[in-house]
């Protein structure tokens, strides 16, 4: 509470301070933000609302965005979904009827396909952040795209492709295996994909093997892999079970390059893994060492204002931002339609995740970043263009 | 070739884990008739015991022999699994010994989901998988193609030294005859001065003990968490079955067997019809066999 009433007290400061300085008509945007402040990801949420919040003041102190010759300031209307699906679709309604320009979010993606069925119905541009399943742009079951929504992230089909691409330019492979969670749509999904982009680019994989969520023993398909003559393996598992599938890997004598994708990202993975994950690689969606200027600006007026190094959530957040205030520039109005048109037409944005591109679809064309698993730490490795 | 052994191998540390908790059921049917269906969470007790002892001795005491601490290490998650399925035993299943069976069995889901829950919400345990500390150096050798690790070789030796000396306790030492003799006939034998609750406990103690060194050995090799006791309860119960529950060799066979469906499946099927296999194998044999490999039928008595 503490925080809630620190963070009114420099509104209201900064609101008046802003207004002092243009005495003339107050002229705002108004943004809504449809988060998982509570629930059982508040970290993402937290993470949302932090980097919003900085996008919002960097404008607001530089004196606000000019949309056709005039200065508006951005108001913030922050809403929880409790991480539920009902209750963020529900925040999607109640922001659509607010007046709100556009809405961010929600983040993950069991709340942003049922939000972006709302935002589209009422015409309202939504920019998920973190989303990533194919199915938050997609009308329906169907392959046609939604008009409305848009998305920060890539989807997960993407990292399939970009792992793919590394595992043959970088890792020089040419015997590829596979290991996934059949039960799991992301892993199988990412898994698929990899397979189908390798042998495009004409490398076979030796062994496509499966498990089922909650195995713990990998010996039987990995000594097949190792049978195989693998001499790299493609682990898109989450980072609790990828610590079992690499030490296991190593004992039955599996000594060839490791690649995983960005369920990998999270600190766990290191307590569990210890030195033996040392030297792989997996693909997500930004690092906080990369070396760009613009994402270097990003982490240290996040870090002066919250203390913590940002996370892929703030920094996918802070993207959404950066597309909404170039769209609503390059629309030169303040209307839902133009905003939309001009998202769906952005030809190039410079992000902090990387540069972004949008083709007609609510999917951006970014690039991928690959990170290294060093010394217990998540290393920047290289870029991966789309 | 080495592609086989190399499988068989890992067929045999799967089997040993499975062998050592399918004794604690054959054992408490063979005593009770009953199916002790928290055994699993009980082995995944004892694995807890031996996680938070080894951390406090590796941190306690620096430089200590990795045998010593391994060996001490496992004898306290015996003795931790050990007291605690005695406590449930007295406090869960002895007031039930007169009702009619479903109603411990259903005591005995009762317990597994407790204990799971509880680790669950406890602090300092929680729903993170974790491993154990490294007791034995895990170390790699290449013989001729087929890599064999020290904890394989740990697991696969330790489950066999146990195997054998349960077998002699039972077949040979007064508390083993005891426990043949209540198995074979409950009535009777209190009759000739048998402490009928004191084996009966120290049976379940037996159990317990033995799902321990199962667990202590399965932390070293794979990750541990308060619902591991779940699938690999299941599968053990499918080996006692499928060994012919009650039977002490049985088990171990049993154990043997899943050890080598759950490994060889993924090798000529795909992972997915693991389970599928496993559980046909246990309907076809109680189709064909209902007393399991070595299990005899049992007398209806009047």
């Amino acid at each position: 509470m503490k925080g809630l009433s620190y963070f009114l007290l420099v509104t209201i400061v900064l609101g008046m301070a802003l207004s002092a300085c243009q005495p003339a008509a107050p002229t705002t945007i108004k943004v809504g933000l449809n988060l998982e402040l509570t629930g059982s990801i508040p970290v993402v949420g937290e993470s949302s609302r932090n980097a919003a919040e900085l996008a919002v003041k960097e404008v607001n102190e530089a004196g606000g965005l000019d949309v056709g010759g005039t200065k508006y300031t951005i108001e913030l209307l922050v809403e929880d979904n409790e991480d539920k699906a009902e209750s963020a679709a529900a925040v999607a309604q109640k922001l659509a009827t607010s007046g709100v320009l556009a809405m961010i979010g929600p983040n993950a993606s069991r709340n942003a396909i049922p939000a972006s069925v709302v935002a589209e119905s009422s015409q309202m541009p939504m920019i998920s952040p973190w989303s990533t399943n194919p199915k938050t742009t997609k009308v329906g079951d169907t392959d046609e795209a939604k008009k409305y929504v848009f998305r920060a992230a890539f989807i997960d089909d993407f990292q399939g492709v970009v792992a793919a691409r590394f595992a043959k330019d970088e890792l020089k492979t040419t015997a590829p295996a596979v290991l996934y969670d059949v039960a799991s749509e992301y892993n199988k999904g990412i898994a698929e994909v990899y397979k189908k982009a390798l042998e495009e680019s004409g490398v076979q994989v030796v062994a496509f093997e499966t498990y089922t969520t909650g195995d713990k023993d990998f010996s039987a398909q990995l000594t097949k892999i190792k049978e195989a003559g693998a001499d790299s393996l493609f682990l898109p598992n989450y980072y609790s079970e990828v610590p079992l599938q690499v030490q296991q890997a190593h004992k039955v004598g599996f000594s060839g390059a490791i690649l995983g994708s960005d369920s990998w990202g999270n600190i766990e993975l290191m307590t569990l893994c210890g030195s033996e994950c040392d030297g792989y690689y997996f693909t997500t969606h930004y690092a906080p060492d990369i070396a760009t200027p613009k994402a270097q600006a990003f982490i240290q007026a996040y870090e002066a204002a919250y203390s913590k190094t940002p996370d892929d959530v703030a920094a996918l957040t802070y993207d959404s931002f950066g597309l909404l205030f170039q769209a609503i520039q390059t629309a030169g109005k303040l209307d839902r339609q133009a905003v939309r048109d001009a998202l769906a037409s952005i030809t190039s944005f410079e992000g902090v995740t990387g540069n972004m591109q949008f083709k007609g679809t609510g999917d951006p064309v970014k690039s991928a970043v690959i990170l290294q698993v060093k010394e217990g730490k998540f290393v920047y490795f290289m870029n991966a263009a789309p | 070739m080495q592609f086989y052994i190399q499988q068989i191998l890992n067929a045999l540390q799967v089997g040993s884990v499975y062998a050592l908790i399918a004794l604690g059921y054959t054992m408490v049917y063979g005593i009770l008739t009953m199916i002790n269906f928290a055994h699993g969470d009980i082995f995944m007790m004892g694995t807890y015991v031996a996680f938070f002892f080894s951390t406090l001795i590796l941190s306690l005491v620096v430089g200590i022999h990795p045998i010593f601490a391994f060996v001490i290490t496992m004898l306290v998650a015996m003795f931790g699994a050990a007291l605690l399925a005695v406590v449930i035993e007295r406090l869960a299943y002895k007031p039930l010994r007169t009702a009619p069976r479903i109603s411990v069995v259903i005591t005995a889901l009762g317990v597994g989901l407790f204990l799971e829950n509880f680790m669950v919400a406890f602090k300092p345990v929680g729903p993170a998988p974790r491993f154990l500390p490294p007791l034995i150096p895990a170390v790699n050798y290449n013989l001729g193609g087929v890599t064999v690790s020290t904890i394989q070789i740990v697991i696969i030796v330790v489950s066999a030294l146990v195997m054998i000396l349960l077998d002699t306790i039972v077949r040979r030492t007064m508390v083993g005859i005891a426990m043949r003799a209540i198995a074979w006939d409950k009535f009777i034998v209190p009759l000739m001065g048998v402490p009928v609750d004191r084996i009966i406990s120290l049976t379940f103690a037996l159990g317990a003990s033995i799902a321990a060194v199962g667990g202590t050995l399965y932390g070293m090799a794979y990750t541990i968490d308060p619902y591991m006791g779940i699938r690999i309860g299941w599968w053990a119960f499918i080996s006692a079955v499928v060994g012919g529950i009650g039977n002490i060799r049985g088990a171990m066979i049993g154990g043997f067997i899943l050890g080598f469906v759950e490994i060889f499946t993924p090798v000529f099927l795909p992972s997915t019809y693991r389970d599928f296999v496993a559980f046909s194998l246990l309907l076809l044999l109680l189709i064909f066999r209902p007393t399991g490999i070595l299990g005899r039928p049992m007398m209806q008595k009047v």
